[in-house]
């Protein structure tokens, strides 16, 4: 499905990644792990197709579609979705007014049929209901005084809408309390299927206590530099990350 | 939702020429010799057939304004204006007094066709449900060409017409109430406005009378190197109310023209006035040639107890900008309102604002401004709130946003606040902003591409005041922001 070959990337002269090489087949949960700093959020934004970094070499196939000769817009509507960190406030936008027009758009892009309110309408509160988010959050505008959790759900929410067939989620996990990270896992487990990847960043292994990986990278100095099952998540939280530190020196 | 994907559409549509109402119309003209004299207003006055008090009074305007200095206080830059290399005056030859439609030069007929403003009233009944007609009032250069439904307006009581038919016709309601909002001494371009002022609307509504269709008068400058100076005088009498909706376009020329309007509004006690404002008059090239200069004196006056006047302004065209509808609240208990989304892109300079003046006791006033620049432009939002030393409890909100798309704009706040009076309370919030590139890359990121990006994230940003308008023109106002706003980004 996702298949990164010798992967080069620097920003502002700063090389981040060195010629890293990850694939991710259909049906697959593959979890990247890492120390700070490692350049695990550089390599979600490439694959998304964010401006400011510079490839210079290498490719990012996905279904053998060169994805670095794409848009960021070209990108989503063919299957590629970024679950955000930090995701962005839209002031004014009704959230149920965005998830109208990305979804739409996507469509339009791959040259479906817009769908009717009343559809777009029951899709989206089977969604929300999944992911405890009450109606009056749609209402709200998208992102806008959110808390870190709803923020987080909100993603989930735009992923379970716009089925993507590639999902990156990057440190979901993050600012989560013990309930919305068992509301989100399980958000995300729900929209597990044999056509679909996942690439799951995250510092700690508890977010694969509840997402379970088919396989864990480890990510250090731009480059994956092991590759196993899930146990090494666990072996990873024992030892810690200072034997990938001295592979960075070497 | 799907007034952004016609946002949209309505963009892709257009290729390189983003402004669409720039084409020309030939039409044989009569115009006043070139130039200010007073012989130029003795023949525009002749025009008009006007009474010898209008005469005098546009004379006197002349003299004064002889004396007068174009203000400089404002954060705009332009070549000087040559007064003497204007035509003043400007009006089809065969639109000697038409009676019907039919005698309306069928180019001019063509061009309100193009530009979409419906002038036939048949075909607006046919086509549209009754709450939904408009009364149209057109105005092309010097001239009011046509004014639909004003029989069934009089028969209501309201009058609307041009002024310049009103001066004769009701020549005691004119007199009293013009130059009683803006004295013709008021300011440089009012004074000007005064004294060559050629045509405009005119609108009287009875005491308790809600007029039965919105209102509105569609102005057009056509002519090469000719002005326009309308005057616009609306009185809404004790308990009535009135919709009232301006629009405004001209064609591409790399010359500069000039528009230098004067509007009053009247409210007496308990009446209510909405007046809006869709102005879309070319706004100059990509590297600043041609283009109109708007500079405009707009005021209403809350003269009664409990009365309303409402200002809401889309304001996309234009290369100078100079315009600050303002409303005095004289009468106990009255309200003001200014709602304002300004755009400027390219080289568009834009100085906009209001005013509001708390004269009478529990006055109340309300002004929401959005500020949208891109490209090059220049957008400042300047206002002032007075409460002076009778207007007990007055109460005022003010909110101004500014919204910065590219980094060679420039956005400016300059709110003035004076309160004479203890017991007055005033509140300002102003935000600036800018889209940022991880907003963008987070709409593109769900398949929203850079234009729709930004239309979401514009159409988000000037919410508040485009609920503001009457429906119909709310989604055109929509449309028309994001039109001005094509090729901002990237």
């Amino acid at each position: 499905m996702l298949e990164i070959k010798n992967l080069v990337v620097q920003i502002e002269d700063k090389r981040i990644l060195n010629g890293l090489n990850l694939t991710v087949n259909k049906g697959e949960m593959a979890a990247i792990m890492g120390p700070n700093g490692s350049g695990k959020s550089t390599l979600s934004y490439v694959i998304a197709g964010k401006e400011d970094y510079e490839v210079l070499d290498g490719e990012i196939l996905l279904d053998g579609q060169n994805l670095l000769e794409m848009e960021a817009d070209q990108r989503a509507a063919a299957g590629v979705f970024l679950a955000f960190q930090y995701p962005l406030e839209i002031p004014g936008v009704a959230s149920m007014t965005f998830l109208k027009a990305t979804l739409n758009a996507q469509r339009k892009a791959r040259g479906e049929a817009e769908l009717t309110t009343p559809d777009f309408i029951k899709r989206v509160n089977a969604a929300a209901q999944q992911l405890e988010i009450p109606k009056d959050m749609l209402k709200r505008a998208l992102n806008v005084g959110f808390s870190g959790g709803e923020k987080k759900r909100m993603e989930i929410l735009q992923m379970a809408l716009l089925q993507p067939n590639f999902c990156i989620l990057d440190e979901t996990d993050s600012g989560l309390d013990i309930d919305a990270l068992r509301i989100v896992s399980e958000g995300v487990n729900a929209l597990r299927s044999p056509d679909r990847a996942f690439l799951v960043i995250t510092h700690y292994q508890r977010l694969l206590n509840h997402i379970v990986p088919d396989t864990v990278h480890v990510m250090s100095a731009g480059r994956i530099v092991k590759t196993g099952g899930k146990e090494l998540a666990l072996e990873l939280e024992a030892t810690g990350y200072a034997d990938y530190r001295e592979t960075e020196a070497a | 939702m799907p007034a952004v994907q016609e946002t949209i559409d309505q963009v892709r549509s257009i290729d390189v020429d983003q402004y669409k109402y720039g084409f020309e119309t030939e039409v044989e003209m009569e115009k006043s010799p070139r130039g200010l004299s007073e012989d130029v207003i003795r023949f525009i006055s002749a025009k008009k057939g006007e009474p010898e008090w209008m005469l005098q009074w546009r004379l006197d305007a002349y003299k004064r304004w002889l004396t007068m200095k174009e203000p400089a206080w404002a954060r705009v830059s332009y070549d000087k204006v040559d007064y003497n290399d204007i035509y003043y005056y400007a009006a089809p030859k065969k639109n000697q007094a038409p009676k019907s439609l039919d005698e309306v030069d069928p180019e001019i007929l063509k061009t309100y066709e193009k530009l979409g403003i419906p002038l036939r009233e048949q075909e607006i009944l046919a086509g549209v449900e009754p709450e939904r007609r408009v009364a149209v009032d057109a105005v092309f250069d010097s001239v009011s060409v046509a004014t639909t439904f004003k029989e069934e307006l009089s028969k209501a009581g309201v009058i609307f017409m041009p002024i310049s038919e009103a001066i004769r016709e009701y020549p005691d309601l004119v007199r009293q109430y013009m130059g009683s909002v803006v004295p013709v001494t008021d300011n440089f371009f009012a004074t000007l406005n005064s004294a060559v002022f050629t045509d405009g609307s005119f609108v009287y509504i009875p005491p308790g009378v809600r007029c039965p269709m919105e209102l509105s008068t569609y102005f057009r400058i056509n002519e090469k190197n000719t002005g326009q100076f309308e005057r616009t005088l609306i009185i809404a009498d004790k308990g009535s109310y009135v919709s009232y909706l301006e629009g405004c376009t001209a064609p591409k020329r790399d010359e500069n023209q000039l528009h230098a309007a004067v509007v009053e509004l009247v409210a007496l006690d308990d009446a209510e006035i909405k007046y809006s404002t869709v102005q879309n008059w070319y706004p100059g090239d990509a590297e600043g040639r041609g283009g109109i200069y708007n500079f405009v004196t707009k005021r209403g006056d809350c003269r009664g107890k409990n009365s309303v006047i409402t200002w809401t302004q889309v304001e996309t065209g234009s290369a100078i900008t100079w315009k600050y509808p303002s409303c005095i609240l004289r009468g106990d208990g009255s309200r003001g309102e200014f709602y304002s989304i300004a755009v400027s892109n390219g080289m568009q300079q834009v100085d906009s604002g209001t005013k509001m003046i708390h004269l009478g006791k529990n006055t109340t006033s309300r002004i929401i401004s959005k500020g949208i620049a891109a490209g090059k432009s220049e957008n400042t939002y300047r206002g002032l709130v007075s409460a002076h030393r009778k207007a007990t409890g007055a109460r005022n909100f003010t909110n101004c946003d500014s919204l910065l798309i590219g980094n060679q704009c420039g956005a400016h706040t300059v709110p003035y606040i004076e309160s004479k009076n203890a017991t007055a309370v005033f509140e300002h919030e102003a935000t600036t902003s800018k889209i940022s590139e991880d907003q963008m890359f987070y709409c593109q990121q769900r398949g929203l591409s850079e234009e729709e990006a930004t239309a979401l994230i514009v159409n988000g940003f000037v919410k508040d005041v485009l609920q503001q308008l009457p429906m119909e023109f709310a989604v055109e106002a929509q449309k028309l922001i994001s039109i001005s706003l094509e090729g901002s980004v990237g």
